[in-house]
């Protein structure tokens, strides 16, 4: 997207400490680490779920509406609800005004996620209605599907709507030659490779996985269990954001 | 032996692991057993009974769209009229079905009437859910003592969700607000109340008492909470 013509900057920059090398990415970080992560659930008020996930400067809002009536009628299924997803890109979300008419990527992105959701949502006790999660890329810096997905299951958790597990996304990049977790823009623009994986901890299954570029098999075995111990991390925000919401509105009101 | 995971009326996502165990036994739809694990799917408040050899675990929903069950009293609004049914919204994703012979007590000729005379678009109705088996839409009766259209009072909506909570254990909580504002009320499963007050300035205390409800559902010690407030607003307002 962005870089092209421009010339490549320093992405990984080796520094001794205790004795070792380290590799330390451009933005401070350790091949390891995730951006700062800051999650808020029941954002909206019209929505009957809600969530904002941040990635660093990645910000995804989430909305779900449903279980409700299916409209048009013969989209529904006698037997259990359908999902509907919309992952959106705000035309004010990248660095050059992005046309808000929905992209290829974004069609196809939507479509994943709703799969990944399908599989957790108990939809068969909603028989003949529809379950409409939109996702909209507020700032986008990499890994915003990741970040969408994440927020998309706390805002069906937030909506009351059953699941299996809520499901927590995260991208792993191979930058020169360095496996990273939760790869940005700069990264994502001039990496070898990029890794999006999105999991039901609880269940400890896949529910999204895309690989962009060349891993050889060590190389995804490594950078695999990578991307399961940043979800596991996130897993862990999810759940405090989601009982913070009560726990708030508890303090507020004995206080 | 069972292991329990969660401390009592703890809040749960789904996801979390609540017990295990051969003697646990689930009262929840919302409790999912993998194997010998109880795992919830949804957010809600837990409760663990221990009775001689079994624990039951149950799970008050936080949120969640009204599901209609056979024998729920709901408040419904009338939408549409067909020629011998009427569909009732009764805030829930399925819409309730009113046939006339679930509503008049003697035959009808759509040729010669029409049910526009007897509930017409944008009445109330207080009804009984008869059947539901989720192939097909709710089937609502207002034959019966307290069923019918809502001539007078004022309707409160609430989320769903919050009913159990508003009504109280044995109906503790709505009984306390009966008697201390002197008004009747009748709470609709699907989150409708309707109300009827002596007065307009008891009645927006009322209104603010259950909203209360509405947004403190989830902690303890409410019914005690909400008789203060009433007290006090009724004091300040010299109601």
């Amino acid at each position: 997207m962005g870089g092209t013509g421009a010339e490549k900057p320093t992405l990984i920059r080796w520094e001794e400490r205790d004795g070792e090398k380290v590799a330390i990415r451009i933005d401070g970080r350790l091949p390891e680490q995730l951006r700062p992560i800051r999650i808020e659930v029941g954002v909206l008020g019209n929505a009957d779920g809600s969530a904002l996930v941040e990635y660093g400067a990645t910000r995804v809002l989430a909305a779900v509406y449903g279980p409700r009536e299916a409209v048009p009628r013969h989209v529904a299924l006698p037997d259990r609800a359908i999902i509907r997803c919309r992952y959106h890109m705000a035309p004010f979300s990248t660095e050059e005004r992005k046309t808000p008419a929905p992209t290829r990527r974004e069609v196809e992105l939507s479509k994943v996620i709703r799969e990944a959701l399908e599989s957790v949502v108990l939809t068969e006790m909603y028989p003949r209605t529809s379950i409409d999660v939109y996702m909209e890329v507020l700032q986008s810096d990499g890994g915003t599907r990741t970040a969408a997905i994440t927020a998309a299951s706390l805002a069906l958790a937030d909506a009351g709507i059953a699941m299996r597990d809520l499901v927590a996304g995260v991208a792993v990049g191979k930058v020169d030659g360095v496996l990273v977790l939760d790869i940005n823009e700069v990264e994502d623009n001039y990496a070898e490779a990029d890794m999006p994986v999105a999991m039901a901890p609880s269940l400890d299954k896949v529910l999204l996985l895309q690989l962009n570029g060349v891993l050889t098999h060590d190389e995804f075995i490594k950078a695999f269990d990578l991307a399961r111990r940043g979800i596991l991390e996130i897993y862990k925000l999810q759940k405090e954001a989601l009982r913070k919401k009560y726990v708030e509105a508890e303090t507020s009101t004995t206080g | 032996m069972a292991k329990i995971h969660v401390s009592p009326r703890s809040i749960v996502v789904p996801g979390d692991l609540i017990a295990e165990g051969d003697d646990v036994e689930a009262e929840s739809l919302f409790i999912e057993k993998r194997g010998k694990k109880f795992y919830a799917t949804i957010t809600g408040l837990v409760s663990v009974e221990q009775t001689d050899d079994k624990y039951k675990i149950n799970i008050i929903p936080l949120e969640g769209a009204y599901i209609p069950r056979p024998g729920d009293i709901v408040i419904g609004l009338v939408e549409d009229i067909g020629l011998t049914h009427w569909e009732i919204d009764i805030s829930s994703p399925y819409k309730g079905i009113l046939t006339v012979q679930e509503a008049l007590d003697k035959p009808f000729n759509p040729v010669t009437d029409s049910l526009k005379r007897y509930l017409d678009v944008g009445d109330y109705v207080v009804a009984k859910v008869i059947a539901f088996d989720r192939a097909r839409d709710p089937l609502l009766t207002i034959k019966g003592k307290g069923l019918g259209r809502i001539t007078e009072g004022s309707i409160v909506e609430i989320k769903p969700s919050r009913v159990p909570r508003l009504i109280g254990k044995k109906g503790s909580m709505v009984n306390m607000l009966i008697k201390e504002t002197g008004c009747e009320i009748l709470v609709g499963q699907n989150g409708r109340i309707l109300i009827k007050c002596p007065n307009k300035d008891i009645e927006e205390v009322l209104i603010l008492s259950i909203k209360k409800i509405e947004a403190e559902a989830h902690t303890t010690g409410l019914t005690e909470r909400v008789r203060e407030f009433i007290r006090k607003e009724r004091e300040r307002r010299g109601v």
